[in-house]
């Protein structure tokens, strides 16, 4: 971490120097485009490309969070990929893993930022206490966790939130959101915001982001909600391998009966597949080994927007939220009195109308003719 | 919070309590009218009992008799397989069954996926093929209200929203599903308030209908 | 909400738990992939590369479609970057090619729809300096001062 301007070496001249043959190179390549979820055709495009590729300045700042996300990373399946990747960028300031500590810290990121003007990527994880919140709920060297965000993305190329907390709000934004959580992109409208959502995110996306960056030099093509379009473009549900399950009406109805044990569909037991949009069913988890719905367990739904105050996480998808019968018997009584109160009317006008019934004649009715 | 999921979690959460509130009170409101106002008291000797031709008219009305079936055979045939349809992939869907269990605590067996889907399109044509007659028939284009063609509206958005979802036509699916089940909260909420009320008062109807022909004396 | 007591957990003799193995049903479409594939080789020569990790897979798919492919005759390993492994499958011009990194976990799998894959042929960058590389030797040789080969 002490090259703290961005070098001038291309990052193809760099492998070289650390000894990556081109055989080395292709494979470096072939595994980044699978990490960015791209088709192996483009392999030699993206071979050119990181040739050229110079390293960016990256600033980590992580608020309120777990590390989860940074476990998520740094323990990733790929050290050789991921970790060449990592070295690429030039990691200038993450107070969980640098070493340096206190003042001589926060000058590294000052330093950062004045040397790389414009051109660093800043990547957060964890939500900030809004601007109207106590600030005294999470700070960093004194200094409140929306302020330095504030200061550090001012003259930032772009900002990654990383992880639910970061883009969405996740757990601190929670109902009853006692710290007043918000999430990048509710406090940063003047710069590009990329949401890698999950919690944590699939460690491969982490840095599937990073390598198309340092590929194309811009952002991804990105979704509704900034989510990169190559992890998040597709639902869980549409490329999960239950899916012919789900389509025949085949389900588990519990955790250990005979469609559980067959592999049927999850979603009777609150499988959120079908709203969740992550790239688990093809990247899988622990150096694809598996994934939730593979080891027999519904989606929870947690690169969603809102998943911690969604409904249950064994309730299925088209059960509404917080509702019981209790709604139902507390209308029909109030709806039983209003009908009562409404007949009682009509019996009461129909009583009068006998009570008062003027006869007529048929030489009246005549007249009126 | 923007966006289709919020949306599809305020459809499912807030927008749901209040729809079902207005549908209960609505509904039970109308339901204690009609039963309390009851019917003017007959002081007639009754010559049959009223229990057996008021549950047989229950269904003998349900069944158009031939001359009715002459007369109208579109009618009869298309609004019967449109209101199977709907009945079919409102009650025996599996999804729509997990609903009721978890508003009602009742849940029964359901139907394959792609029966259910099957029964949906045709009842999507129906639905369209009954707009078409009513719009083209003269007497019935005359007899039509406002009323009877927001109900058909509604109706006909339920079904589509609900076929556009499952086929996941709409993208995102979130705002596919959240339309879906905004427009069935939009019909509970209408329901008490247009004819969709016959959903529940039609066969009361005709339990009174059959009653009163049984207490005459008189073949229903 | 349905807590996690409400499950119902019960402990079965491993007898039942029969060691049959299953597929979803995913490997027919990928070799129909494949034959597209093995079609234009043929036809025009062009080569294609299926990254299998980006595949939907259930468990057993992928070790059926390699059940289904078989083994061929020719395999190597290249040593850089971890060891990559590639496998001729039964059919011709069908390859596997296994990227592991050093602790040998995979980082993605392909099949190559080629004569010989990528991976294999020297890099064309390598090539260019291959004659100078060889002169270099060469002249070694000539010079009794050098021992043969010391590079
Ligand atoms: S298990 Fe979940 S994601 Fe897979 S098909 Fe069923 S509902 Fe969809
Ligand atoms: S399967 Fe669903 S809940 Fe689990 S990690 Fe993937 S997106 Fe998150």
């Amino acid at each position: 971490m002490a090259n703290l301007k961005t070098p001038d070496k291309t990052l193809g001249e760099g492998l070289r120097e650390i000894g990556l043959s081109r055989r080395g190179f292709l494979k470096f390549c072939a595994a980044t485009a699978s990490m960015m979820a791209l088709p192996p055709n483009l392999v030699p495009a993206i071979a050119a490309a990181l040739e050229q590729a110079r390293r960016p300045s990256v600033i980590w700042l992580s608020f309120q969070e777990c590390t989860g996300c940074t476990e998520s990373l740094t323990r990733s399946h790929s050290p050789s990929v991921e970790n060449l990747i990592l070295d690429l960028v030039s990691l200038d300031y993450h107070h969980t893993l640098q070493a340096a500590a206190g003042e001589a810290a926060e000058e590294a990121r000052l330093q950062a930022m004045e040397a790389n003007r414009g051109q660093y990527l800043v990547i957060v994880d964890g939500s900030i206490p809004g601007p109207d919140a106590n600030p005294g709920y999470s700070t960093v060297a004194g200094h409140s966790n929306y302020d330095i965000l504030m200061e550090t993305v001012e003259h930032a190329a772009a900002v990654i939130a990383v992880g639910t907390c970061a883009a969405f709000g996740g757990l601190p934004q929670a109902k009853p959101n006692p710290t007043g959580a918000m999430s990048v992109m509710d406090l940063v409208h003047d710069k590009p915001v990329i949401n890698v959502s999950g919690c944590p995110p699939i460690p491969m996306v982490i840095t599937g982001v990073l390598a198309h960056y340092l590929t194309f030099g811009r952002l991804p093509e990105l979704d509704a909600y900034r989510r990169p379009m190559a992890f998040y473009g597709q639902s869980i549900h549409d490329r999960c391998y239950r899916r012919p399950f789900y389509d025949k009406g085949l389900f588990a109805e519990s955790f250990d009966d005979a469609g559980a044990k067959l592999g049927w569909c999850l979603y009777r037991l609150g499988c959120k597949g079908p709203t969740t949009y992550n790239a688990c069913a093809t990247m899988r988890w622990n150096s694809g080994t598996s994934w939730p719905v593979e080891s027999g367990h519904p989606c929870l739904g947690c690169s969603e927007p809102g998943f911690w105050d969604d409904a249950g996480f064994y309730e299925p998808v088209s059960v509404p939220i917080g509702v019981t019968s209790k709604t139902l018997i507390e209308g029909a009584a109030v709806g039983a009195v209003a009908g009562a109160g409404i007949a009682a009317l009509a019996r009461k006008a129909k009583k009068e109308a006998v009570a008062n019934r003027q006869p007529v004649t048929i030489d009246e009715l005549e007249q009126k003719l | 919070m923007s966006g289709a999921m919020g949306f599809l979690l305020w459809v499912k959460g807030p927008m749901f309590n209040i729809a079902l509130a207005i549908f209960a009170i609505g509904l039970i409101a109308r339901l204690v009218e009609i039963f309390l106002l009851g019917r003017a008291p007959n002081y007639a000797e009754p010559r049959a009992g009223e229990w057996g031709p008021g549950l047989r008219t229950m269904l003998s009305r349900t069944i158009a008799d031939p001359g009715t079936f002459k007369r109208a055979p579109f009618n009869v045939v298309v609004g019967w397989v449109w209101h199977i349809g709907f009945l079919i992939a409102l009650l025996l869907f599996i999804p729509h069954i997990e609903l009721f269990k978890g508003v009602l605590g009742l849940y029964w067996p359901g139907l394959p996926n792609p029966v259910v889907d099957l029964v949906t399109a045709v009842t999507l044509i129906t639905l369209l093929a009954t707009l078409v007659h009513r719009l083209w028939h003269p007497v019935k284009r005359r007899i039509s209200t406002t009323e009877d063609y927001l109900v058909w509206t509604i109706v006909f958005m339920v079904v589509l929203t609900g076929y556009l979802a499952y086929h996941r036509l709409v993208e995102p699916y979130p705002l596919a599903l959240g339309m879906h089940i905004l427009s069935a909260e939009l019909m509970l909420i209408m329901l008490p308030f247009t004819k969709l009320t016959h959903i529940f008062t039609a066969f009361i109807a005709r339990w009174y209908n059959g009653a009163a022909f049984g207490r005459k004396g008189v073949q229903s | 909400m349905s807590g996690l007591d409400q499950i119902p957990v019960t402990i079965e003799s491993s007898a039942s738990c029969s060691a049959r193995s299953r597929d979803f049903g995913n490997a027919p479409a990928v070799l129909n992939q494949i034959r597209d594939a093995l079609e234009r080789l043929v036809s025009s020569g062009e080569e294609t590369c299926i990254d299998l990790n980006a595949m939907p897979f259930g468990p057993g798919d992928l070790e059926r479609l390699t059940e289904l492919l078989g083994t061929g005759e020719a395999e190597a390993s290249v040593e850089a970057l971890g060891p990559t492994r590639i496998r001729e499958t039964g059919i011709p011009g069908v390859w596997l090619v296994d990227y592991l990194n050093a602790e040998g976990q995979r980082l993605t799998l392909h099949v190559e729809i080629a004569t010989v894959p990528q991976i294999l042929r020297p890099q064309p960058q390598d090539l260019a300096c291959a004659i100078e590389r060889l002169d270099a030797r060469l002249t070694r040789l000539r010079d009794p001062a050098h021992s043969p080969l010391s590079s």
